[in-house]
């Protein structure tokens, strides 16, 4: 079993389907207590949905970077402790706030991922990384990031290929980025995102 | 490495419950924003041990009310400031000429099947929302007609919107773009700041992503400018001149846009020089 605690699959309106516990944020079906993680609208929800273990726990210290309206990160505060929320464009801010109103343990930041001394002096060290960033240069943002990881601690990245380069083939766009991950970290496992996102790779790690 | 630059947001707040509410929150909202650290710590242990907070659990309570507050004012900040402003009216603009011509286009086409010289133009839709309606379907058409009026009337308050907000935000960019087109260049960045920031080669290619990808796929000629193909320097040049037109053009609005950006002043002399370039661009064709 590879879920998280708090992560379960349950039937929700005749389906199927990953779940967490709180208050509904975009409209999804829930059950109860129990909301609908819709896989192709997260990145995180295809990558449980393919049975990665991510190495994530109840309760644990949660660094969000591309938190964007909070469609995942809402998720993730549902099961997780602290969890910091970093996102650059105020638009997407606005719904985040939405989601944060509801849970006291998610914390809105408007900031660059690709700057984290902008919010060192807020974020705690941490037991996992999340990062959706649409940026070139994901691999060197996981790599400035890696600081707030515990030694034990786990990345959980989606790259996303068109991100980089729209010209190249994303295989070779991925072979890239994970080289140049390993600079700083180990990659445990990676699991490409179709159908429910295309062009994009999971990539699950720890620090080294 | 010293004491200041490693302190946690919290630091210099004082304790939680000494300072009046609204004081802390605006100081903390500050300290959020502004401040750095080069490595992260154990802040909630920190601030605990520094007295600040009591313990863990009213920590992340007033974490969780900073940032909230912190997110909330610089959002409001950046979405209410006057390029933002003039990007939904260029926006807003579009969304009204486009559907004003799709419901002419739609008139015209139902009331061409009760009436030979309906058309799809301004004069007959203002003609139709003038007339009186005998019958039920024709209520619907004169109905439909003064709406379509009313939203080309609405159009043309926006368009004046952005003419003088244009001017505002973008004096050189305006005097040289003419407010629309400045405009849509900032809309298309995303942002004065943001079209500031661009290479030159960009801006010329503002509007032109489906062609320029096309063309980095290897299936078409490489485009040789975007939106500022409205600008009369670009549309007016002879066809073999216009590449070297949309550069020279490009090049000084990129200039215009920093100053904009950086100074905020009018400065003439940006505009003249673009006058002189193209004016030696056109006269190539006439040796």
């Amino acid at each position: 079993m590879t879920l998280p605690e708090g992560v379960k699959r349950r039937e929700i309106a005749g389906e199927r389907q990953l779940a967490t516990c709180g208050e509904p944020v975009y409209g999804e079906p829930t059950d109860g207590d129990w909301r609908a993680w819709d896989p192709s609208r997260s990145k995180l929800g295809a990558v449980l949905s393919a049975g990665v273990d991510t190495g994530l726990s109840s309760g644990d210290r949660v660094l969000y970077l591309g938190a964007a309206s909070g469609t995942t990160v809402g998720h993730v505060a549902d099961f997780a402790g602290p969890t910091y929320a970093v996102e650059f464009a105020p638009r997407p801010v606005r719904d985040l706030l939405d989601v944060a109103a509801d849970r006291p343990n998610l914390f809105p930041l408007l900031k660059d991922a690709r700057a984290p001394e902008t919010y060192a002096h807020v974020v705690e060290p941490v037991e996992a990384v999340i990062q959706d960033v649409a940026t070139r240069g994901q691999a060197e943002v996981a790599l400035a990031n890696r600081q707030f990881l515990e030694p034990e601690g786990r990345l959980i990245a989606a790259i996303k290929a068109r991100s980089e380069d729209v010209t190249r083939e994303p295989a070779a766009v991925f072979e890239d980025a994970l080289e140049r991950l390993r600079e700083g970290y180990e990659v445990l496992a990676t699991e490409r995102l179709e159908p429910y996102h295309e062009d994009h790779l999971g990539v699950i790690a720890r620090p080294r | 490495m010293t004491d200041a630059e490693e302190a946690g947001w919290f630091a210099g707040l004082g304790a939680t419950g000494d300072a009046d509410e609204t004081e802390w929150l605006k100081r903390a909202r500050e300290a959020i924003d502004s401040g750095t650290a080069s490595e992260p710590a154990n802040w909630p242990e920190r601030a605990v041990g520094a007295d600040v907070v009591p313990d863990a659990e009213t920590y992340y309570e007033r974490l969780h009310q900073a940032t909230v507050a912190t997110a909330g004012e610089l959002v409001r900040e950046r979405e209410q400031a006057d390029d933002q402003q003039l990007i939904h009216s260029i926006r807003a603009l579009d969304d009204c000429r486009r559907t004003h011509n799709e419901l002419t286009e739609r008139l015209a086409e139902w009331a061409g099947t009760r009436d030979r010289t309906a058309a799809v133009e301004a004069s007959y839709v203002r003609e139709l929302a003038d007339s009186e309606p005998t019958d039920p379907t024709e209520r619907r058409l004169v109905s439909l007609a003064e709406r379509i009026v009313e939203l080309d009337r609405e159009a043309d308050r926006l368009e004046e919107y952005v003419d003088r907000t244009a001017g505002t935000v973008a004096p050189n960019l305006t005097a040289l773009a003419g407010p629309v087109l400045a405009a849509r260049l900032i809309a298309l960045a995303g942002g004065l700041g943001e079209l500031a920031k661009l290479p030159s080669s960009t801006v010329q290619l503002l509007g032109a992503e489906d062609a320029l990808f096309a063309h980095l796929q290897g299936a078409a000629p490489s485009p040789k400018h975007g939106v500022i193909y409205t600008h009369e320097y670009v549309r007016g040049t002879r066809g073999e001149d216009r590449g070297s037109a949309a550069r020279a053009v490009a090049g000084k609005l990129t200039i215009a846009a920093r100053v904009d950006r950086y100074r905020g002043e009018y400065e003439p002399e940006i505009e003249a020089e673009l006058d002189e370039r193209i004016g030696r661009i056109r006269a190539r064709g006439d040796r």
